[in-house]
């Protein structure tokens, strides 16, 4: 037992179960400075994430003049909260090697329940409506986490069917613009102050960092942590540890429920409106981010550090582009870029790895 | 009824492109519906014997569904069937291709379509109307106006320069002194309809796409949580923007978040297009400084008539010379300036997307 807790203990880092025995080729020299760099990338694991940031607010700080100020960075922390915090539930997908296409919708139902609760109602009866939203966001989810864990279906097709039906769920549900009444529960985190002045913070960027901060320790300090690695590396292997691997997957999707409503509410604070299709299609703009910011599709291995990392440099890259007067169309074509260009460090900094 | 095995036949050859059971399903249901499928052109067919399709965009965005819902209640006012399809994303021609043939199958006298791509649908239009069903479109335009009997929809041109005339108006009113700085929410690279109302409203505004005057541009797919996004980052940019426009709504409503957020509620005018209850109030609030009323109730119903009347009496719709019957526009806004037409908020939430009550 103590032997399988060490291996899982090192899974972050990326020694995974499933590299050990693999044939090697012989080696001739020692490793050169690209493969020693991307060691010690791997044995940090957001590091990586963290330097395309600070290059490319480098490069847009000399390209403009107006994207290097308290105030822009104050926005764009804003714009990282909903996405941020759908973000971190998709890491938690992704880290036990699933994918979660339904996060988008989840969100879109439960901002839309929410907010046809509200219609007409005083702001003391909005925690009973955020306590709805958060138990039909995590039911949702458990339904998902059901058949994947329980019934051992791909979590691909299970969250695609997912978010097919909520899509049109929601559509049926509502056509209309809802607005939940300001200055509520609700409405809550978008509220906040300046901070010297000029540095906008709204609690909803202290809850979406404090989010991070908490799983990360789950994910690193706690035994459930080094268990969603382990199961996310090598299930097979988890299973034989001793680990209950459908309790985790299902444990790991109410949890991404939970988060997805905590981003609901979040959506709220940004703006009061919402509709069917806002944030419909977060799911691939979490998975992009969450690639970019060094989480391995093939599960096992990741941070959601990077992942909130990810969110940022996407955004970045809009603020920045935007203000050097680029087309969005650019961003986007660079952000599929970081994609690719993430799996396919990924994959080379598994194969570095098995090199020894 | 001699053209029942002729156009089984064309039907089969057809479907041995296509999958071999979608085939011999659509052939048989042709078998057995083709008498419906007969044109019933001059023929004073009794209503309860029309079926008409009705194909939108998409059921995704409020404007269509509401286009949907009226057709659905000018169809059975007069009596007649109504079968109802959407394309799943706007933009997404195969599906409607789909819808029509579908249609085409079971029987349809009539098909109105708002197409996704004005040049791509035309030639299953054309199919159709070979199988002597009547076509017709809404809200956009086919090519050419191919394929097609007639058209109603709005002159997204003339609503945008509405728009831009109203803003240019009442930024000289208000903002009297000032070199107006404009940000524009616009839809997507190369769309016909957000670059007809971007092109009224510069046109009604008085400037060029390439003008100093243009501060910001950028495309937001008609989406509240990425223009909301956009126009931080423009107000980032430049944040002296005192004019901004949006293509709908949605964008819009992004778009006065951010312009709310970042305190400039008083100084930035704030103008939009569609229309909708929703976007009334967000008139009467004042988060919008004004918004171009459409009228998609209006497009259902005129079209559902015409097609009655054409298949009742063989009589076709009379089209301008543009190609289609204009179905109005209405400026809503409770700051009212001189020289341009406008009603408040009050005649707009009694007639938003136009009951046409006439």
């Amino acid at each position: 037992m103590s032997d399988a807790s060490q291996r899982v203990r090192d899974a972050p880092s990326g020694n995974n179960a499933d590299t050990v025995g693999m044939p090697l080729p012989p080696r001739r020299e020692g490793p050169g400075p690209v493969v020693r760099t991307i060691a010690l990338a791997a044995r940090n694991p957001f590091a990586g994430p963290l330097a395309a940031l600070v290059v490319l607010i480098l490069i847009f700080t000399l390209a403009t003049d107006t994207f290097f100020s308290a105030q822009n960075f104050s926005v764009i922390l804003q714009q990282s909260v909903v996405i941020g915090t759908l973000a971190l539930g998709q890491t938690l997908i992704i880290l036990t090697s699933g994918i979660d296409l339904a996060n988008g919708s989840i969100l879109v139902v439960s901002t839309l329940v929410m907010a046809q609760l509200a219609q007409g109602q005083p702001p003391g009866i909005q925690i009973l409506i955020l306590l709805v939203g958060f138990a039909l966001s995590a039911a949702l989810a458990a339904v998902a986490g059901l058949l994947i864990s329980r019934f051992l279906l791909p979590a691909f097709i299970v969250t695609l069917g997912m978010f097919t039906m909520l899509t049109a769920g929601a559509r049926l549900y509502s056509q209309r613009t809802l607005v939940v009444p300001e200055g509520g529960v609700l409405t809550v985190l978008g509220s906040g102050g300046y901070l010297f002045g000029v540095f906008q913070v709204t609690i909803g960027v202290f809850v979406v960092i404090a989010s991070v901060a908490v799983l990360h320790y789950m994910l690193t300090r706690t035994a459930w942590g080094r268990h969603v690695y382990a199961v996310g590396g090598n299930p097979t292997a988890a299973r034989r540890t001793g680990i209950n691997v459908s309790r985790v997957l299902l444990v790991v999707y109410i949890l991404a429920g939970l988060l997805y409503a905590l981003a609901a509410w979040q959506a709220f604070g940004r703006s009061p409106a919402t509709s069917a299709n806002v944030f419909a299609n977060a799911n691939l703009d979490t998975i992009s981010a969450v690639v970019i910011g060094g989480t391995s599709l093939f599960g096992g291995r990741g941070t959601v550090v990077g992942s909130y990392f990810g969110t940022l440099i996407v955004l970045v890259l809009q603020s920045g582009l935007t203000q050097m007067g680029f087309d969005a169309l650019y961003q986007q074509v660079l952000t599929g870029a970081l994609v690719i260009a993430a799996v396919a460090l990924d994959q080379f900094t598994r194969k570095v790895e098995r090199l020894g | 009824m001699n053209h029942i095995p002729r156009s089984t036949r064309r039907h089969t050859q057809q479907a041995t492109t296509r999958a071999l059971a979608l085939g011999v399903a659509a052939v048989a249901a042709v078998s057995l519906s083709a008498c419906t499928a007969e044109p019933t052109t001059g023929g004073g067919a009794d209503p309860e014997d029309i079926t008409i399709g009705f194909i939108v965009k998409t059921n995704a965005n409020p404007f269509w569904v509401y286009m949907q819902e009226k057709a659905k209640e000018a169809a059975d006012a007069h009596g007649v069937t109504l079968m109802t399809a959407a394309g799943e994303a706007d933009g997404d021609n195969e599906g409607q291709v789909a819808a029509i043939e579908n249609m085409m199958t079971s029987g349809v006298d009539a098909i109105i379509i708002d197409p996704n791509d004005s040049t791509a649908i035309v030639p299953t239009l054309e199919a159709a109307q070979e199988r002597g069903i009547a076509t017709f479109a809404v809200d956009t335009q086919t090519e050419n106006n191919e394929g097609v009997l007639g058209t109603w929809a709005t002159d997204n041109t003339k609503g945008g320069e509405l728009l831009g005339q109203y803003m240019r108006a009442v930024f000289d009113e208000q903002h009297s002194g000032e070199e107006p700085r404009v940000a524009l929410l616009d839809l997507q690279e190369g769309v016909t309809v957000g670059v007809q109302r971007r092109t009224g409203f510069l046109e009604g505004f008085g400037i060029e796409l390439d003008g100093p005057e243009i501060v910001g541009q950028q495309y937001t797919n008609g989406d509240q949580s990425k223009a909301q996004a956009a126009m931080e980052n423009m107000l980032q940019a430049a944040p002296d923007i005192n004019v901004a426009y949006s293509i709908n709504e949605p964008a819009g409503t992004g778009g006065a978040e951010a312009i709310a957020s970042a305190g400039k509620a008083d100084g930035i005018l704030l103008g939009s297009i569609d229309g909708s209850c929703d976007g009334v109030a967000m008139v009467e609030n004042g988060a919008f400084t004004a918004t171009v009323m459409q009228f998609p109730g209006r497009m259902a119903e005129m079209s559902i008539e015409a097609a009655i009347e054409y298949l009742q009496n063989g009589t076709e719709p009379e089209m301008p010379e543009s190609g289609f019957v204009d179905t109005g526009t209405e400026l809503i806004t409770n700051q009212a300036v001189e020289g341009v037409e406008s009603q408040d908020t009050e005649w707009g939430a009694d007639n938003c997307w136009g009951d046409t009550g006439e």
